[in-house]
């Protein structure tokens, strides 16, 4: 056990539901598209959340419900059905379909598993229906990563061949160079999950060893352990430490010679700390307040503090899964406040109490914050940004420094007075 | 069941944020799971306010579905009315709630509050934001007013006349995420003021319910936004004989008209007109001969119906467009707006799908869009010139800058963004017309890098032989790109990749590296971060 104080709050939520998590997967499996049965509460949360993204003809959807639906559920499956084939006549080049539970569909028991069994046997193989809940009584914000993976598992053909699987989406120059790293340490066979084609899933089998590059894929975990696989204790590749120890987890599970793992990665880390140097000299001595959203928190609070050498006052975490944060949980400082759930009036009052230099936030707290006077990183940002690897250890602590650096040169005093 | 793909309203709840968070001293609780939160960012972030929306949500999970809910309500409401003092409290649910039904409103209603609290029932499977927030407006006056209605509907708006003061009216309407509504108040508190007209009360935005007790004691209520606050002037004409003005000031003509209504309901002398042009200068900027090549442009416009029937009648009636197509999002305007489009010998078109307007939009080949973000998407796919004149809105539709639509300089600011994007668009079309002289070829050099433009005058003799042994020499000593290292530079997004490739570059030949593969480019970014 860590140092870390583990502590439990409860009332209103300031967090996004599981159904935000369509705004990346959509873009990393440009084949699938994620079909959300629900309210057009959930339409507006999504292209909300997606902001500007709204460019291109999404591969995402809500199917609405109405009324009628609302009145006999037989109608609503004749509706989803026709929704459905509406949308295939118009993008014949989805090959994968996900349905997408959400808060009105669970209340009012829309069993999308029958329906994804009844739409796979009419479309015989054309496309593939999958459904998963993003619903905002079930799950916050990622958690809807960890429904989607987990609802494309038991479609992994079964391999007994012997590889490193990596889980959770990643941006693609990211994993590439990951990938990289790993066959120069002599790893031949690696695959990922998610794919970048919905129909080019890798395989698995007891020869599996997972590798999750993200803290918050407890159910797609242990699906994967229930298909065989070996699920590789580490703390995430947040940091440049961080990526060494989750590097090193995999290379001592495919018995790699230590002198190759050092001479591999001992450049890289030299060069890293090297480019972690400026942002060091810049959060050091400061203190950082993270407030729960993407379940990146406790990595991230252990990067920031070990490596960037940041004062951490508090870490919220909308849910704990002890077994996946163990091993980060354990790199923490003694006694750090770790406080899963969340009462947001409370812990912004504990915010303006200590006055942070710094808080990792939502982005509808973000504004208020910055207008008292505190400066605020968005939480979201991390999940779109290429922050993994050892690598990406600069460019991590850089979007930490980057609203410090922002305060000093915008001088506020002299601005108030104009 | 609809299939959407993007939405122009939200649902009926936010409106109801919408209300609340223009307000003073109102609270809203909500019912609604975790996850409906998002709606803070809506205020925040497009509207880049300084403050949380002054909202509680009680961010239910499935865990609590099992146990008593109407507690965990409960709960929410006593310490939201303990620790933000609300002088009123909005109490409702959100679409998920709505199926639960635990009545938050009665519960609320039960709690032996001594404050105004009202119950807002707000179909979500049926209705949407404009009418939420419609109605939300409608319920909290009638709530705070219903004790107050008097016996006598004689109220004669020329009252101000026998008691010695100017007229004054409510400019009721204006709220939180409509369109340019902080700046249309200001306008048009002005042009009042310039008439002679007072303002009473204006709400809900920035008005307290302490103000909208004092709605009465107004001559006339303005209706700004009818999406908004025509079902409260209704109700305020039907219970305190209050008459309402019809005509919404956007546009030369439309704010003179405006003014002669009010003049006329006021029982004011008639509204003397001031010369034309003397007060906006789209008048003359139109008539001016730079304008002639707006002549007859085609112009497609859809919008909330108060934006759209305003920007028909100035397209058509003040800068001489052809309407090619015209069409609102919202249902309850679609028989103003049908009727308008009439009048142009045109069918509206009443839809929620953008794809359905983007259809429309293409099938009428205009030269420019007006329309909402949605539509502004939809221009860029089809290469249209576009200007945003209603909701749904981005962040950069709530400019820094002063930038009204109504009255006389909301015709200004009209004027200059409708017509900037044509001559943008103009500017493209010349580029292509051109596109094949030499000066447009690829690789061809700037007036500024010419020999004989002025730069390379003064530079030409004394550097130009030392450049060019210079680039020899460097030619030979140039790293060369390995098909590794190419491939990790195509990664770079293409905006960053050039100045990239460049300290890539620099790297390689101050440590004499002479293959420029993935390692040296990470080498070089740890360098220069370092």
């Amino acid at each position: 056990m860590g140092g870390a104080t583990l502590l439990k709050e409860t009332g209103p939520r300031e967090v996004f539901c599981g159904l935000t998590s369509i705004v990346w997967l959509h873009r990393r499996m440009p084949d699938a598209f994620f079909l959300v049965v629900g309210s057009r509460t959930c339409a507006h949360l999504i292209q909300s959340a997606a902001g500007v993204m709204i460019f291109a003809e999404p591969r995402f959807g809500t199917a609405i419900l109405e009324e009628r639906d609302l009145a006999g559920l037989a109608d609503a499956h004749q509706e989803l059905d026709r929704v459905v084939n509406d949308l295939l006549n118009r993008r014949p080049e989805i090959r994968t379909l996900f349905l997408v539970g959400s808060c009105p569909s669970e209340v009012i028991k829309i069993d999308l598993a029958r329906v994804a069994e009844r739409l796979n046997g009419f479309y015989q193989g054309r496309v593939t229906v999958l459904n998963y809940s993003g619903s905002g009584i079930e799950t916050t914000f990622t958690q809807g990563e960890d429904g989607a993976l987990k609802a494309l598992v038991p479609l992994m053909p079964e391999s007994q061949e012997e590889q490193l699987l990596l889980v959770g989406t990643l941006a693609n120059p990211v994993e590439d160079r990951l990938i990289n790293i790993f066959k120069r340490l002599g790893i031949k066979k690696i695959a990922s999950l998610p794919p970048r084609e919905s129909i080019d899933l890798p395989s698995i089998g007891p020869g599996t060893k997972v590798l999750l590059t993200q803290p918050y894929l407890t159910d797609t975990a242990r699906v994967l352990k229930d298909r065989g696989a070996e699920i590789i204790k580490a703390p995430f590749p947040l940091g440049a430490e961080g990526s060494r120890l989750w590097m090193e987890a995999a290379a001592k599970a495919f018995r790699i010679e230590e002198a190759l793992v050092k001479s591999t990665l001992e450049p890289l880390l030299t060069r890293a700390r090297k480019a972690l140097e400026p942002y060091r000299e810049k959060l050091s001595g400061k203190r950082l307040f993270l407030l729960p959203e993407s379940q990146l928190e406790i990595p991230l609070a252990r990067f920031l503090h070990n490596e960037c050498g940041m004062k951490i006052i508090e870490v919220g975490v909308p849910y704990l899964n002890r077994e996946l944060m163990q091993p980060d949980l354990d790199l923490l400082p003694d006694e750090t406040l770790v406080i899963e759930g969340q009462h947001v009036e409370k812990q912004l009052d504990r915010v303006r109490a200590s006055q942070p230099d710094l808080v990792v936030c939502g982005m509808g707290l973000a504004n208020p914050l910055e207008a008292e006077g505190i400066s605020t990183k968005w939480s979201i940002e991390l999940v779109f940004s290429p922050i993994h690897g050892i690598d990406q250890a600069s460019d991590l602590a850089e979007l930490f420094s980057r609203p410090l650096h922002r305060r000093d040169l915008i001088n506020h005093k002299s601005l108030a007075q104009v | 069941m609809e299939l959407t793909l993007w939405t122009y309203e939200g649902p009926p709840h936010i409106g109801a944020m919408r209300i609340a968070s223009s307000m003073e001293g109102v609270h809203y609780v909500l019912h609604a799971p975790q996850g409906d939160t998002y709606a803070d960012l809506l205020f925040t972030m497009i509207e880049r306010r300084g403050r949380r929306p002054p909202v509680t949500y009680t961010t239910f999970q499935a865990r609590d579905l099992g146990g008593d809910t109407a507690e965990l309500v409960k709960g929410h409401i006593r310490e939201a009315v303990e620790r933000f003092q609300p002088e009123a409290l909005l109490v409702g649910e959100s679409c998920t709630a709505e199926l639960i039904q635990d009545q938050p409103g009665s519960l609320a209603l039960g709690m032996g509050f001594n404050l105004p609290i009202v119950s807002l029932e707000l179909p979500a499977y049926s209705k949407k934001e404009n009418w939420g927030a419609s109605e939300t407006f409608y319920q909290l006056v009638r709530g705070l007013l219903k004790d107050e209605i008097p016996e006598d509907k004689n109220h004669n708006p020329q009252n101000w006349k026998g008691q010695g003061r100017r007229p004054r009216v409510n400019l009721l309407g204006p709220s939180l995420l409509g369109f340019r509504c902080r700046d249309d108040v200001l306008e048009v508190q002005k042009l009042l003021g310039e008439n002679g007209i007072d303002v009473n009360v204006i709400a809900p935005l920035g008005s307290s319910p302490a103000d909208l007790i004092r709605l009465p004691k107004a001559d006339i209520n303005v209706c700004l936004y009818p999406e908004i606050s025509e079902s409260t002037c209704l109700w305020l004409e039907r219970n305190f004989g209050m008459p309402f003005s019809k005509t919404i000031p956007i546009g030369v003509g439309a704010t003179h008209d405006f003014l002669n209504e009010l003049h006329q309901l006021l029982g004011m002398p008639s509204y003397q007109p001031k010369e034309l042009g003397t007060q906006s200068r789209l008048t003359w900027y139109s008539q001016s001969v730079d304008s002639n090549y707006l002549t007859g442009k085609r112009v497609f416009i859809f919008g909330d119906g108060t934006h759209a029937i305003a920007a028909a009648r100035i397209a058509k009636e003040e800068l001489g467009f052809e309407v090619v197509g015209l069409g609102t999002y919202s249902r309850e305007m679609a028989r103003k707006v049908r009727g308008f489009a009439k009048e142009l010998g045109l069918e509206a078109l009443i839809s929620n799908d953008y794809l359905e307007v983007e259809e429309a939009m293409a099938k009428s080949s205009p030269e420019l869009v007006l329309g909402t973000q949605m539509e502004r998407h939809s221009a860029k796919r089809l290469g249209i010139p576009c200007a945003v004149i209603s909701t749904p809105m981005h962040v950069q539709d709530v400019p820094a800058r002063y930038s009204p639509q109504m009255g006389w300089e909301g015709a200004n600011v009209i004027f200059d963004s409708w017509v900037h994007p044509l001559m943008m668009g103009l500017e493209e079309h010349l580029i292509g017309m051109f596109r094949h002289d030499f000066e447009f070829v690829d690789g061809h050099q700037s007036h500024l890098g010419h020999l004989g433009g002025h730069q390379s005058e003064t530079n030409k003799t004394t550097e130009e032989p030392s450049s060019n042994t210079a680039k020899t020499a460097v030619s030979e000593l140039d790293p060369i790109w390995t098909p590794d290292g190419k491939e990790e530079l195509s990664k770079i997004p293409f905006f960053v990749r050039g100045k990239i490739r460049n300290k890539t570059e620099k790297y390689a030949r101050q440590i004499g590296c002479r293959k420029i593969d993935s390692e040296t480019l990470y080498d070089a970014k740890a360098h220069f971060k370092a």
